[in-house]
């Protein structure tokens, strides 16, 4: 007796939206970063599943993939941040339109 | 809850012995083994530090802790009722949530890492999950954790000394995580396994015979085997290699001298925990030494044999001792004897990193960097390719294969030494000014003025 | 019948970590102190590690602890501290219209998934033998046995996710790092 698959696919909606939820209300660059990791760890969480409930380990292939994307992005992201923050003392992605036409 | 039982996960976390009891009984057990493991854990915690501060006073020609109790053996107990006892002040403007949270998690992953720890080969007495798959991961996921209980500490004190003593604590532990985990994969190339008790089980010879009409097992070490077979001995200077960096890595990651930059009285005053006081105090000092211990058992662990003895024959009561019944034997052998060689390892072990304390002074904190990032790092990260190479040479040639490695590997470390000299040189010639390493004050500057000042 | 299988094993595993997967994730994106959202953060991959281990995937739960609590979630703290962001909630604050306009679309579009998933293909069980045999998928030799299978379309993306990690230690340094300035005390 196992649970259905839907229940981690259902789940792992919720958590994207609440992330999805974050990236858009959210105007501090760090925060939008930290909703953006909810976002790929509910994908995660659904290629598990899948690969799980499938027989198929190319689930937990991808899910290391990502990892090591997310690793990446969040190395060169806050230190974007840092650079961002050392010319201006304010880090609200609303203001931050310096390249705006 | 039978398809959870009989998971992988399930399986590898509890059930241990082959024989068919119901999961509750099950659970029992491991809770029962994992009190025992606490009680060993823990309860070694005052022996440690009346230990330290006796041989701490033998090396400075002085006593010690010597009126409470006989040697002042009870002078831990007289200090943590000291402890105890003490009023507890909150400071006022602290981040109340945080700063109750941060000891319990410093103190918690310690606790948790003791599940994987092997203390004998057993079964039904051994440690709970010592067959665990991932196990070496999980001790260095439960380490990564440790690091939230500093930061926090350091942060929510609303203290300045604290807030530097926690991030340099921090940035100090995951600079030398990644020296600590090159020369675990170093270890892990020899033996290819992660699981704790296989990783015991590659440094010696033993052999399982089942006692005839019984549940029980005689486990033996053979003669033929000993301290010669331990992973620091193994592909020889690459072992020792390893080994080395993981000591250096390991008194780092417990922030104890001469890498106490975290807790540097003349600089920080307590560094993180300068705001706590009596039971929360107690609680970062218990973490601290018992995750010396669990490190340090992990070293033995993976160099040093583990629970076996450096000689197969003073591993167990001889098999000839037939007046005993098997099963006495067999637990003289497991709760008595491989607990006896694993203590006799780590105290022998951590005194060796109390004379590092007793005679090393403290590092500069650009010092401390500089060695992790470049010494530490590239060599243990040149000692996992180094042991790749000697395995797949062996593949091809046999064991002259190895003999090539260790060739290759002296030629780097000529070719590197010439470098650091000539470089070296090069500097001492040079003015003052460049020689002095840049310094982050700026950076200390700018959170010293964003922090506001309570005193 | 789905309470029954709620009540197994793995039902209960999931039910007690993807609560706390939602209650963390909402705080996550609720909490106006930057340091406290990235703690319920913590908590939150804690629980997908949790949903990991009920799908039998030990060796990526204990990745996850490793990688994301232990390495990318204390650099967010770093930043936050180094940026002093835990007192400042200046940037945090919402906006009206905006705000309900996102949350509504977020909640739209999770609805509108977790429909198209409950109605497409109702119940995918897990096969009777799965569980019992329990594949070593999830194990750290069934993992590097299908990584490095050069038969297998992953190794040569590994390889190269290799140099993605380079690149971006690289970038990292270059960005982060001091520059040398002729005026450093202005500060």
């Amino acid at each position: 007796m196992s649970i259905p698959l839907n229940y981690y696919i259902v789940l792992s909606m919720i958590l994207f939206s609440l992330g999805i939820a974050g990236v858009t209300t959210r105007r501090n660059p760090i925060l939008i970063f930290m909703s953006i990791e909810l976002m790929l760890n509910a994908v995660n969480l659904s290629l598990i599943a899948f690969g799980r409930y499938l027989g198929d380990a190319g689930g937990q292939m991808l899910t290391i993939f990502v990892m090591a994307v997310a690793a990446a992005e969040v190395s060169v992201g806050l230190g974007i941040l840092i650079a961002i923050f050392r010319t201006k003392d304010n880090v609200d992605v609303d203001v931050l339109n310096g390249l705006k036409g | 809850m039978t398809d959870l039982l009989n998971s992988p996960v399930w399986r590898d976390l509890f059930v241990n012995s082959a024989d068919q009891i119901p999961w509750y009984a099950e659970f029992v057990r491991s809770l029962l083994r994992f009190v025992i493991a606490l009680a060993g854990g823990l309860g070694s915690v005052p022996i440690l530090v009346w230990l330290e501060r006796r041989l701490l006073g033998f090396w400075q020609g002085r006593l010690g802790p010597n009126r409470v109790g006989p040697f002042g053996l009870l002078q831990p107990l007289a200090d943590a009722l000291k402890l105890m006892m003490k009023e507890d002040i909150t400071p006022t403007n602290v981040d109340k949530t945080l700063y109750y949270l941060a000891p319990a998690i410093a103190l918690v992953p310690v606790i948790c890492s003791l599940t994987v720890l092997p203390w004998n080969s057993s079964s039904d007495w051994g440690a709970v999950a010592p067959h665990l798959n991932v196990g070496i991961l999980f001790l260095l996921a439960v380490a990564s954790i440790e690091v939230y209980g500093v930061i926090l500490a350091g942060w929510s004190s609303n203290n300045k000394y604290s807030l530097l003593g926690g991030l340099r604590a921090s940035s100090q532990v995951i600079s030398y995580e990644l020296g600590m985990g090159l020369s675990i994969i170093a270890v892990l190339l020899m033996t290819g396994t992660l699981a704790m008790q296989e990783l015991v089980h590659s440094q010696t010879i033993v052999t399982n015979v089942p006692i005839p009409d019984s549940n029980y097992s005689v486990w033996t070490q053979s003669v033929s085997a000993g301290f010669w077979n331990w992973n620091i001995f193994k592909l020889f200077p690459f072992g020792l290699v390893a080994a080395v960096v993981y000591m250096i890595s390991m008194i780092a990651e417990t922030n104890r001298a001469p890498f106490d930059l975290p807790e540097a009285e003349t600089e920080l005053v307590a560094g993180f925990h300068t705001e706590y006081t009596s039971f929360k105090f107690a609680m970062f000092f218990m973490g601290e030494y018992a995750n010396m211990m669990i490190v340090s058992a992990i070293c033995v662990t993976l160099f040093l044999g583990g629970y076996t003895a450096p000689w197969g024959i003073l591993g167990q009561l001889p098999a000839s001792w037939t007046f005993f019944p098997s099963s006495v034997l067999n637990f003289v052998n497991h709760v008595v004897i491989a607990p006896a060689w694993l203590f006799i390892k780590l105290y022998t072990l951590i005194s060796f990193f109390i004379l590092v304390r007793a005679s090393q002074p403290r590092l500069r904190y650009d010092m401390l960097m500089h060695f992790g990032w470049k010494v530490l790092l590239p060599t243990a990260l040149a000692n996992v390719v180094l042991v790749a190479t000697s395995m797949a040479l062996q593949q091809l040639f046999g064991a002259v294969g190895h003999f090539i490695a260790v060739g290759i590997a002296g030629c780097l470390a000529t070719i590197v030494l010439w470098v650091a000299y000539l470089h070296w040189k090069a500097r001492k010639s040079g003015d003052e000014a460049s020689r002095l390493p840049i310094r982050r004050e700026s950076v200390v500057r700018a959170i010293a003025a964003r922090m506001p000042v309570e005193d | 019948m789905t309470l029954q299988a709620l009540l197994s094993g793995q039902g209960l595993m999931f039910l007690f970590f993807a609560v706390a997967a939602i209650a963390s994730g909402i705080l996550v994106v609720i909490l106006q102190n930057p340091l406290r959202a990235a703690l319920s953060l913590v908590i939150n991959l804690f629980s997908v590690a949790g949903l990991y281990l009920s799908l039998n995937a030990y060796f990526l739960a204990t990745v996850q602890v490793i990688v994301y609590a232990g390495a990318i979630m204390v650099l967010f703290l770093f930043v936050i501290m180094l940026l002093n962001m835990g007192q400042a909630n200046l940037n945090t604050s919402y906006r009206g219209v905006r705000t309900i306009i996102a949350f509504s679309s977020a909640i739209g579009f999770g609805g509108l998934m977790s429909a198209v998933a409950l109605k497409g293909q109702p119940n995918v069980m897990l096969p009777a033998d799965a569980m019992v045999t329990g594949s070593s998928a999830g194990s750290v030799e069934g993992i590097g046995k299908v990584l490095y299978n050069p038969n297998l379309p992953w190794l040569f993306a590994f390889e190269w996710t290799s140099f993605l990690l380079l690149v971006a230690v690289i970038g990292a340094v270059v960005l982060a790092g001091k520059r040398q300035q002729p005026s450093e005390d202005k500060a």
